[in-house]
């Protein structure tokens, strides 16, 4: 039985239960008020709003003025793009870098732990211009501006994953490979029937963090999706902000319309996504 | 290391599996990281530009660092922020889990509530702040009122004023701008501590127990120090963490309100690069966001060094 700490096990509970009504009760107070009429939110915003006070609005302007539905379609393109290209481009190379012996592997080693601390700051300003100049970035054309900002995230997130891939792969007893090479299978049969179902796990914590991490970052995407029917969630959310002026209601049911899709996400993968998110600390 | 299997022997795949990633790499990574350290020394008249010639002199946009206000008020504020980061939101990650792991109930909803808020975007808890911290009805205002904190003053016509807080004024920005970029992630790290406490062996408490040893004193000589290591790993991710926070501080201050004293250097570069089309000095602000983060992770690294001895 674990017995450290006891001060009174109730004072305990009210310190936890604090810090988790800080973390919850902002959530709650933003949603009631998006169901509040206009102008109550000024006077009166912690009672629940029933009644007189009730209304709907907030959520039908929140539908007119922003396009939700493409912002949502906009960010599960990209998002979604990114998560499978940083799955497929990490996983081959970590196989390579995980079980061949080959010159310059080391500095290739070096090149990936390198990568993970280049900043997105330093790198945007060139890849803008590599986009224009391969006629990508820029265009007005929706899908090319989609892939304009895939790219680049798919770049941001591959050394990570790579790394986390690695270690994984390395750890796999190499006995199952060559009874598999036995029989007659090529290194890529290899690759697509043995390590990528051994390593499951490792490639779901390289997916929900390439996918949250894309599909929660403005910078990149604030530089390439310069036209409302490319913007994204965040982006759209971005203008939101910047435009609802004095419409608290609409603000608060934009940020309702984002959150509870994440909220229902969350409840049911809780124990992937924290793996995946604190993948990098405690080493996959 | 696993000696090379004889599958392994032939090198011809080898190409398959590493072209692709390192190339892309290569042209999205690499290729503008050292790019964008060659523009520092160039004269760019717009984003996605070619540069027009050197500047004169080529040290220009440096020396504009070292003159420029604005930035060293996005210099010192970044500090400040990292500096916040590692003491409370490591700080009280730290209280958490402590405080978790000595509980036997519940411990699963308090890790699910806290880790919450880093799943949800920056972006959205910005607009959720601006209305936590409005001027007038936002949710800290209203329950400072309804505590009776703020200054009332009632006029002769008999109509109440109140003196509600500006929140976003250059008394307040600071705390407004720190306190949700700091509790955002305080999840984050007591998620992680958690692990790192649930590695510590039952029995190293259990023999401290039979020698003695009280709550705060197991605390202080077996898993403080036994944590040492998760705790490293944690400061250091928060210095790193905090010189890249960019999305709530922008949503919520925009370009440096109030007065151009809340500059963060995310945010700074954005401004000069996409705003003002400042392309080559955005590019050295970004010089120095990396400079900064390879000093203050090795500064952090060697101040709390991890050690395995244990």
């Amino acid at each position: 039985m674990k017995k450290r700490v006891r001060p009174s096990v109730i004072f305990i509970y009210i310190v936890l239960i604090f810090w988790g009504l800080t973390t919850v009760y902002p959530f709650i107070w933003v949603l009631l008020n998006s169901f509040r009429k206009k102008g109550l939110i000024l006077s009166d915003s912690f009672s629940i709003p029933a009644g007189k006070a009730f209304t709907l609005e907030n959520y039908a302007l929140a539908g007119e003025r922003a396009d939700f539905k493409n912002a949502y379609l906009n960010s599960f393109i990209i998002s979604g793009s990114v998560t499978i290209g940083v799955m497929l481009l990490a996983g081959l190379a970590a196989y390579g870098m995980a079980r061949y012996r080959f010159r310059g592997r080391n500095l290739l080693y070096s090149l990936t732990m390198a990568g993970m601390m280049i900043p997105v700051f330093s790198t945007i300003i060139p890849v803008f211009r590599l986009e224009v100049m391969m006629r990508i970035a820029g265009t007005g054309n929706r899908w090319l501006s989609l892939l304009a900002t895939i790219l680049p995230q798919v770049a941001g997130n591959l050394c990570f994953a790579m790394v986390i891939l690695m270690n994984f792969i390395r750890s796999v007893p190499i006995e199952l490979e060559e009874s598999a090479f036995m029989d007659g299978a090529s290194v890529f049969q290899i690759f697509f029937r043995i390590i990528i179902p051994t390593a499951k796990s490792s490639f779901a914590t390289v997916a929900i963090f390439s996918f949250l991490w894309s599909y929660n970052d403005l910078f990149t995407q604030s530089f390439f999706l310069r036209y409302p029917r490319d913007r994204a969630i965040t982006g759209l959310l971005n203008e939101i902000s910047s435009q609802a002026g004095v419409n608290y209601g609409l603000m608060a049911a934009a940020v309702v319309l984002v959150v509870i899709p994440v909220l229902v996400v969350y409840m049911f993968l809780q124990k992937n996504i924290m793996r995946g998110l604190t993948a990098g600390a405690v080493k996959g | 290391m696993q000696p090379t299997s004889t599958i392994y022997k032939k090198k011809a795949p080898l190409l398959v599996f590493l072209i692709p990633a390192f190339a892309f790499l290569g042209v999205y990574l690499f290729y503008p990281f050292i790019q964008n350290v060659i523009n520092t020394f160039l004269n760019i008249g717009g984003l996605g530009r070619s540069a027009d010639g050197a500047n004169t002199p080529f040290y220009m946009n440096y020396a504009e660092l070292l003159r420029d206000p604005k930035l060293r008020t996005a210099l010192k504020n970044t500090l400040l922020l990292t500096l916040c980061t590692v003491v409370f939101q490591v700080g009280i990650a730290l209280v958490l889990a402590l405080l978790v792991d000595s509980i036997h109930r519940g411990a699963r909803i308090f890790r699910t509530i806290y880790f919450f808020p880093i799943v949800i975007s920056a972006t959205a808890l910005g607009l959720m702040f601006n209305l936590i911290f409005l001027y007038k009805g936002g949710m800290v205002n209203q329950m400072l009122f309804s505590l009776g904190k703020l200054h009332t003053e009632t006029r002769a016509s008999g109509r109440m004023v109140v003196d509600w807080i500006d929140w976003k004024d250059k008394d307040h920005f600071m705390t407004t701008m720190f306190l949700p970029v700091i509790w955002q992630y305080v999840g984050f790290y007591f998620v992680i501590l958690m692990t790192g406490l649930s590695n510590i062996s039952e029995d190293v408490f259990e023999s401290a127990s039979l020698d003695g040893a009280g709550g705060w004193q197991k605390v202080r000589y077996i898993t403080l120090p036994l944590l040492r290591n998760t705790l490293c790993t944690c400061l250091v991710l928060a210095v790193t963490g905090a010189l890249k926070v960019f999305d709530l501080p922008w949503v919520m201050f925009g370009a440096g309100m109030p007065e151009d004293r809340g500059w963060l250097t995310g945010t700074y570069m954005y401004d000069q690069t996409f705003n003002k089309a400042n392309i080559d000095y955005g590019s050295t602000i970004a010089v120095l966001i990396v400079v900064l983060g390879v000093v203050l992770s090795n500064v952090s690294k060697a101040l709390f060094r991890q050690t395995d001895d244990y």
